[in-house]
């Protein structure tokens, strides 16, 4: 299937085109959202490095729960929270193929938090998307596991009490301290700089496949416009001030060795 | 190796796993069933036949690698008792909506709750109601003997993957722990990458240019869609009780009375039988040997010549209301059953037919 490109461009003159990985139906994303560039940018690796009959997804609960109609590859579709343990069975007998999870805060910090662990430790030779915007999406903008301290969210309308709802969780450091985790590293979208660096975090958990190290995880920060009631260029710059700080960006861990800072 | 072994009913199930040609085994210990998994990993199954074998790290996990390795076309097979098989319940919905075939086997305990380790029938309605959240129905066999437990791993097989639906083998800590002597037959290969591509167009196997995506889902928000899902699946259970209802009759031609029982409660029946026809009375057995599909229709049947019939479980009565449907008010049918993991005695259960049936039904 190739990409209807306008005749107006010259091919000299093409810099960037959809991928045939994607496929053309429409994104149920919020508009402003995150999860839309992730998506993409998972298809354009699966179709950069030609992996797309080798490429089985496992989708899960959420704002993502419709991903196997955005990227053309075969699919499971996991019950929330269960998404690295399907993996897990599915990679275990089809050790040669390339399979990923993309997974919520919800589903991967707060229900799914047992199978995440477990697989983490077991070193799954599987990558890992987990998309963070410290919010229930889908469900109306409950509080998450991840959400910030004093965020207002539907079940926390005067702002989360930690005193009673604990700290906000940052699952990801203590997913890097497991030694079957081979890969750790948070990124984010929200300007080009960081969506080139997420692309190239995304490739990194694809290519590690090859070498049988473990677990590649890559989290990403990331804006929920509609469940911060904000609009998307506030809540961008709301998400740098408030949940870079708590969730700093960068490699925390590159070929199985902790990165020192 | 084409001979009788002597062998209890567990580890009987996990031999027949390995000659069925399973691909994947993933577990949680638990009583009285976790001689599955360790002598799966004492036949160094990877080794053997390239068998995989996981001990996962709950029972809501390993119903879910069951998923990953089932969608994938794979035969996937999961062992568990009473309470793990409740914690699995959420993946045996996804699995049964997903159309993943599978093999489940639940070797019961007493229960409610924690409960005891000793054999009971108490998860029949568990079993045949669906079990999970949502409107769908798992095939279930009950195995009555250790040749059983290794009989019907194959059978199962072979069933989940004409329908692909989940099939659980329903059988309790007293076959499980048995020992009796069993036959196997010779090993069956596993398929090849190729072979499941061919066979389970289905199966995400990776999707390649010459078709569409494989999507193993249960999501459905349009309303009609959903239906039309609940049809399809619908149709599949009408198709097993056309096709594959299976039970077993014994001394049932000239049968005055009928004692219906299944598993292992249909073992100490069929002792009842004798002792009942040694002193005259002219009783038979009825054995379901799928719960679901319910032997209903040929029950229904037997009611124009049998004058009552009394149900006899290892719980406090779940299965005598398929009898009682099954019969609709024809003939009486009475029920007896014992729980807290206590087996009935065949002198008890004669002495219950005679006051319960005989003396009240002449």
């Amino acid at each position: 299937m190739s990409t209807v490109i306008s005749p107006m461009i010259k091919p000299e003159n093409l810099v960037y085109k959809k991928s045939s990985v994607l496929t053309d139906s429409l994104l149920g994303y919020c508009p402003g959202c995150g999860h839309g560039t992730i998506t993409r940018l998972v298809a354009e690796v699966i179709d950069e490095m030609g992996i797309q009959q080798d490429t089985v997804g496992v989708s899960s609960v959420g704002c993502s729960a419709f991903l196997f109609n955005y990227i053309d590859v075969d699919f499971q579709g996991a019950p929330h929270g269960r998404a690295t343990a399907v993996a897990t069975g599915l990679k275990r007998v089809c050790p040669n193929k390339f399979v990923f999870t993309y997974q919520g805060d919800g589903d991967l910090a707060a229900i799914g938090t047992g199978e995440t662990f477990h697989t983490c430790n077991r070193g799954e030779n599987i990558a890992i998307f987990f998309v963070n915007n410290g919010i229930y999406g889908m469900t109306g903008g409950q509080m998450a596991p991840t959400t910030l301290e004093g965020m207002v969210t539907s079940t926390t309308p005067f702002g989360r009490d930690i005193k009673q709802m604990g700290n906000p969780f940052r699952i990801t450091e203590l997913l890097a301290a497991l030694p079957g985790t081979y890969y750790v590293t948070r990124q984010a979208v929200h300007t080009p700089a960081a969506v080139r660096k997420a692309k190239k975090a995304i490739r990194m958990a694809f290519e590690n496949q090859k070498k049988n190290g473990g677990v590649s995880l890559v989290e990403i920060v990331s804006n929920c416009n509609s469940g911060w009631k904000m609009a998307p260029v506030q809540a961008n710059q709301w998400m740098e001030e408030n949940m870079f700080p708590y969730y700093p960006l960068g490699d925390i861990k590159i070929d199985g060795a902790l990165v020192k800072k | 190796m084409n001979e009788f072994l002597l062998m209890e009913g567990n580890e009987a199930l996990a031999e027949a796993a390995i000659r069925a040609g399973a691909d994947a085994y993933f577990g949680y210990p638990i009583t009285p069933q976790s001689e599955v998994m360790e002598y799966l990993a004492e036949q160094k199954t990877e080794e053997r036949t390239g068998m995989i074998v996981l001990q996962a790290e709950s029972e809501v996990a390993a119903i879910n690698m069951i998923y990953g390795a089932g969608g994938a076309g794979r035969k996937a097979i999961i062992t568990s008792s009473g309470p793990g098989i409740s914690l699995m319940q959420e993946g045996i919905s996804y699995l049964a909506a997903g159309e993943v075939p599978c093999v489940l086997a639940n070797i019961m305990r007493g229960g409610p709750g924690l409960g005891t380790i000793q054999p009971s029938q108490g998860d029949y309605f568990q079993a045949t109601r669906g079990g999970g959240h949502g409107d769908y129905r798992t095939l279930v066999l009950a195995p009555s003997s250790v040749q059983e437990m290794a009989d019907f791993v194959p059978l199962a097989f072979d069933l989940s993957f004409k329908y692909r639906n989940p099939v659980l083998i329903l059988a309790d800590g007293m076959i499980g722990k048995m020992m009796e002597r069993v036959k196997f037959p010779p090993q069956q290969k596993r398929l090849t990458e190729n072979e499941i591509i061919e066979r389970y167009p289905w199966a995400t196997t990776g999707k390649t240019p010459n078709r569409r995506q494989n999507i193993i889902k249960s999501v459905e928000l349009v309303s009609e869609l959903q239906e039309e899902n609940n049809r399809i699946i619908l149709a599949k259970y009408e198709r097993m009780m056309a096709e594959d209802v299976r039970w077993e009759e014994i001394e049932t031609n000239d049968a005055d009375y009928l004692i219906v029982a299944f598993g292992s409660a249909a073992r100490i029946c069929r002792k009842v039988i004798d002792l009942a026809r040694n002193e005259g009375i002219k009783a038979g057995l009825f054995r379901p040997v799928t719960l679901f599909p319910f032997p209903s229709v040929r029950l229904q049947k037997m009611t124009q010549r049998i004058k009552a019939i009394l149900t006899i479980e290892l719980s406090s009565g779940q299965m005598v209301e398929d009898v009682r449907l099954s019969v609709n008010g024809k003939i009486p049918v009475e029920f007896y059953g014992r729980m807290g993991g206590i087996v009935p005695t065949p002198f008890e259960v004669l002495d219950v037919l005679k006051s319960k049936l005989i003396n009240t039904n002449k």
